[in-house]
């Protein structure tokens, strides 16, 4: 038993690292060449981004998943894969077989009125309480929802009803979806090839035929006719195409990507097709006809057309095709998960099994570190993808809270082996990661940034720092809720800890929430002063008050207030915690309760769903907090505690 | 009753006092912003010694909450005296001192700021000239004398004393200048409507229209459109009663004693002894979107006293800094044919520089100190 014990943290990491290790190692090609096909760059967005990008993100943006389930598994059977039709291989169809696309479930619907007002009740699949639709069901209602979707569009964006918003992101995913369709070939096109091949053909007496309207002339009109079809085509791909996926034949102007349409639409002017059209013209017929060998062959050739000039870009695109892949914030997320349940089993079977709970808080100890490094890795993966610092929007931001707080953590239990450190960054990373995960699906999240945030420079050192503030402020908070449900629902808080078992576990917790609120000062100081500075040298003013200055300056003043109020001895270990935790909504509001009230320089960042998050975590920060505040005979650690006897220590 | 007073302004307790308050009005003051904009809050909660509260109709003004100055004038006196008193009784501590030396420096850096910096606004087409800045939202009336062919003379009333509607001399007018009525902000009709009443003026543009007085603007991208009628007074009789308004686009003409006069009500300028010239103004953006990659406005500096004649880029995140005044890239013309710089001139610029640096030193000392504490305590144990 003694030895299992000694062994399981090993086991328990030899497990994960075995599971991200799987992960990372590349996955086998399915028949038709896919993953080839979904490296390949484009460039959408102001940036260059494989097509599996365009996928994920839009599914993200119609569906709210990276995949598309095939089959439908109850949650409840967790150990059941569904089998899964992957982003590229929904994106492919829907370039190339929309008829089949047309009949997946993709379109998500969860409001009532909506689904009752479309009369979709009874149609679409039903999942863990979420309707899904298919494009064929929704043709008869496509009038009204865009009817609908216009109204509500007209509505100012703080004034939307939830139905109003409902029924404008059903809009917005179908037309992104009806853009995807005509992206490369114009929908339902059965032999791309053979269009182009008449395209050729009938320029050069189309063209005369033009030519000879304008002269005044007679004119051959079945010619001229002929022409303007097939230009009537083209014309559509060229106006509705979302990413542009020709690449520009000037390499020395690299920015001058166009779409196929717009691309073959140029051709009119010498009749020569771009070699990269005549490629996705052979990918998107042979995929069409199910002809595996002439796809992959199609893919393959364009690929070596590519890699003289195009190297590069190539590179991104397998890059970013291969971070798509491997989701490995995902895989940090489960880590964090079993991280913290072993954590908090350790902490809670201290008394009565010590060595039970040592192996525990070892193996949750160990697991963070695995988690921390995993997260670090697609941190900098990221950092790499982009070439920027690591926080550029708020999505960077949730992930590398979560990474700050993680680390704070991991240096915590390497100090205090009890668990505690352990606890705190596995909900932190946990919470972080799912934070992140829900705004991932507003769409890209390595946009380009807006001219006055295109500076390396600052955002390597005032938005790092002061979302280092950020991140140690929520773990001294997060400390502190650990404390309170320690110290009243268990009595451990009086156990005797430390390698001389000289303090107790109470002591230990308010030492390193001091610690913590101190790193936090130092870094919500130096990021907010930082901040200012960038602000003179972009606005012309030092501090403007603006609402995101005021938000980082509330937590420099928050934290320093802790300070004082320690050393002036004005509160104890108690009240140390509850003004720890008052810090958390202070955070918590500058993170993102500023960035929803709509309104100055820096609201780059604006939404609304997640007010109602906000509120419910600031309420349940309050209920701590007057937790705190019960009386000490009522806290199980401090059964016996009377008023001679203080708590207090410094 | 010093050593009381020091006592008390020695003490943490006023410290953390004084933090609590400070983050109420800052959070209340950044709140308030959704309702009253950005500018009314800046000066009601941050540049004000009390918050005041009006009970509707009454017409009083009631503090109900310690305003920006007041909260750091507080802070400020009680680190001060508490540094000077910490000397005497403790041991020295140089990072504590070099921390609070710097925020003191913050606190003082933006009081300067408020009190001497100012700010203007250079609109340029590409191809233009200009010698002066114009204020954002301030209005003067320009008196200029047209008489030389080669050069004007201008005699420039701000705004705040037009307000006052009294008299005004000036040694270099031959007249005085009376105003008779003055709107902060108005609108004009040239037919009679609701609510309008008719200009009182005897001469010029505008004699003969309509107009009505209006609340002033709170919203941050609109401004006030100031109206007034004003009378020339010479000892030898009236010149006649003229309307200046933001609103006209030609001056009021005025001829005297063989002299030409321009009167005109426009946006306050500030000369500077030298000329910008806008060469080009770029509007960059990342390929196949509408995202905004860079804005970059190219300017030619000449200063006729100095001979200087150069090109310089002015674009996001550097700006640039000549003779005092410092000029951002702030906005540009929806043609993407002409750029608004932004002027500031604020002397106590470096300030917040120096505190930066201070704190930052003095924050790692402490940190320092307290790890290398933290971790022979460790090792020992």
């Amino acid at each position: 038993m003694k030895s299992f014990l000694k062994i399981l943290p090993w086991l328990f990491l030899g497990l994960f690292a075995t599971e991200i290790v799987v992960v990372l190692l590349p996955k086998p090609e399915s028949k038709f060449h896919t993953a080839e096909f979904g490296r390949l760059p484009v460039l959408l967005n102001g940036r260059i981004q494989p097509f599996d990008s365009v996928a994920r993100n839009s599914l993200l943006q119609i569906r709210s998943t990276g995949d598309v389930p095939l089959e439908e598994v109850p949650a409840w059977k967790f150990w059941q894969h569904p089998q899964k039709l992957k982003s590229t291989a929904w994106l492919l169809e829907v370039f190339f077989r929309s008829d089949v696309a047309d009949t997946r479930p993709i379109f998500l619907i969860h409001h009532p009125d909506l689904i009752s007002e479309l009369k979709l009740g009874e149609k679409g699949i039903d999942k863990s309480g979420l309707r899904y639709y298919t494009f064929v069901e929704l043709v008869p209602v496509l009038n009204e929802i865009s009817e609908q979707g216009r109204k509500a569009s007209s509505v100012e964006d703080a004034q939307r009803t939830t139905y109003q918003k409902q029924v404008l992101k059903l809009a917005n995913a179908i037309s992104l979806y009806q853009q995807l369709k005509n992206s490369i070939q114009p929908e339902g096109a059965t032999n791309f090839v053979e269009l182009i091949t008449d395209y050729q053909a009938a320029l050069p007496a189309g063209l005369a035929a033009a030519r000879a309207t304008q002269a005044g002339q007679k004119t051959d009109a079945v010619a001229l006719r002929k022409l303007a079809i097939l230009t009537q085509q083209f014309e559509i791909v060229a106006k509705y195409a979302l990413p542009l996926t020709v690449p520009p034949i000037d390499p020395v102007n690299k920015d001058a990507w166009v779409n196929v349409g717009a691309s073959l639409l140029h051709s009119v002017r010498d009749g020569a097709i771009q070699p990269a059209v005549s490629c996705f013209a052979r990918i998107a017929t042979a995929y069409r006809q199910d002809d595996v060998a002439g796809f992959n062959s199609a893919v393959a050739g364009y690929k070596n057309w590519l890699t003289p000039n195009f190297a590069r870009e190539q590179a991104k695109g397998r890059a970013e095709f291969y971070f798509n892949q491997i989701k490995i914030f995902l895989h940090a997320t489960i880590i964090y998960i079993f991280a913290f349940v072993l954590a908090g089993a350790a902490l809670l079977t201290f008394a009565p099994a010590p060595q039970l709970s040592e192996s525990l808080r070892r193996s949750a100890y160990y697991l963070i570190g695995l988690a921390f490094v995993v997260h670090t890795f697609g941190l900098i993966f990221r950092m790499v993808l982009e070439g920027r610092p690591p926080v550029t929007n708020l999505y960077s931001s949730a992930i590398f809270i979560g990474w700050g707080a993680c680390g704070l953590g991991w240096v915590l239990e390497r100090i205090y082996k009890i668990g505690l450190g352990s606890t705190v960054a596995g909900l932190a990373g946990f919470v972080t990661l799912l934070i992140a995960h829900n705004l991932a699906l507003g769409g890209d999240t390595m946009e380009m940034l807006r001219a006055v945030l295109d500076t390396n420079f600052w955002l390597a050192t005032h938005v790092v720092t002061v979302t280092l503030g950020y991140a140690s402020t929520f773990v001294a908070g997060t400390l502190a809720m650990a404390y309170i449900i320690l110290g009243i629902f268990t009595p451990l808080l009086s156990i005797k800890v430390g390698t001389d078992h000289d303090i107790t576990l109470g002591n230990a917790l308010t030492k390193m929430v001091y610690a913590i609120v101190c790193f936090a000062t130092l870094f919500s100081f130096i990021g907010t002063v930082l901040g200012g500075i960038w602000a003179d040298q972009s606005w012309g003013r030092f501090w403007g008050w603006d609402p995101k200055e005021n938000g980082a300056l509330l937590i420099v003043i928050w934290n320093s207030l802790i300070l004082h109020a320690r050393w002036g001895r004005l509160v104890g270990e108690r009240g140390l915690m509850n003004l720890a935790l008052f810090g958390n909504i202070v955070t918590a509001f500058s993170w993102f309760g500023v960035n929803m009230l709509g309104i100055g320089l820096h609201s780059y960042g604006f939404m609304d769903s997640a007010f109602k998050w906000l509120m419910l975590f600031n309420a349940s920060q309050v209920l701590f907090i007057l937790l705190g505040f019960l009386p000490l005979h009522r806290w199980k650690s401090f059964k016996n505690f009377t008023p001679k006897q203080s708590v207090r220590s410094n | 009753m010093l050593d009381r007073l020091a006592i008390f302004f020695t003490s943490l307790r006023l410290t953390v006092v004084l933090l609590a308050l400070g983050l109420v009005l800052v959070f209340w003051g950044t709140m308030a912003q959704v309702q009253i904009g950005l500018y009314q809050a800046q000066n009601e909660f941050f540049r004000s010694f009390f918050i005041y509260w009006s009970p509707v109709d009454s017409g009083w003004r009631i503090p109900i909450f310690p305003g920006g100055y007041l909260i750091g004038g507080m802070l400020l006196a009680n680190l001060v005296v508490y540094n000077l008193r910490f000397d005497q009784e403790r041991k020295r501590n140089l990072g504590l001192i070099a921390i609070h030396i710097g925020v003191g420096l913050l606190l003082i850096g933006q009081l300067l700021t408020d009190v001497f910096s100012t700010e203007s606004m250079l609109h340029l087409r590409n191809g233009e000239t200009k010698n002066y800045s114009e204020a954002s939202s301030h209005f003067e009336l320009a008196v200029v004398d047209k008489t030389e062919a080669t050069t004007d003379r201008v005699i420039a009333i701000p705004q705040d004393r037009l307000q006052r509607q009294e008299e005004i001399r000036q040694a270099d007018l031959p007249f005085s200048i009376r105003v008779h009525t003055f709107y902060n902000n108005s609108t004009l009709a040239e037919k009679e409507q609701e609510g309008f009443t008719q200009i009182n003026a005897t001469a010029g543009i505008g004699a003969g229209a309509w107009w009505r007085e209006l609340p002033r603007e709170a919203e941050m991208d609109r401004r006030d459109m100031p109206s007034g009628i004003v009378e020339l007074l010479t000892p030898q009789g009236s010149l006649g009663s003229y309307l200046v308004s933001a609103y006209l686009n030609q001056p009021q003409v005025v001829d005297f004693n063989g002299r030409r006069y321009e009167l005109r009500l426009r946006l306050e300028r500030f000369y500077k002894p030298f000329q910008l010239r806008l060469v080009e103004f770029r509007h960059d953006k990342y390929p196949g979107t509408d995202i905004p990659k860079n804005f970059s406005s190219r300017v030619r500096v000449q200063r006729p006293d100095t001979g200087e004649d150069r090109e310089v880029l002015i674009y996001m995140n550097n700006p640039l800094r000549y003779d005092g005044d410092t000029y951002y890239q702030a906005s540009f013309d929806q043609d993407n044919q002409g750029t608004v710089l932004q002027v500031v001139h604020n002397p106590s610029w470096l300030t917040p520089y120096f505190a930066c640096i201070l704190v930052g030193l003095g924050l790692l000392v402490q940190f320092l100190r307290h790890l290398f504490e933290f971790a022979t305590k460790h090792n020992a144990s």
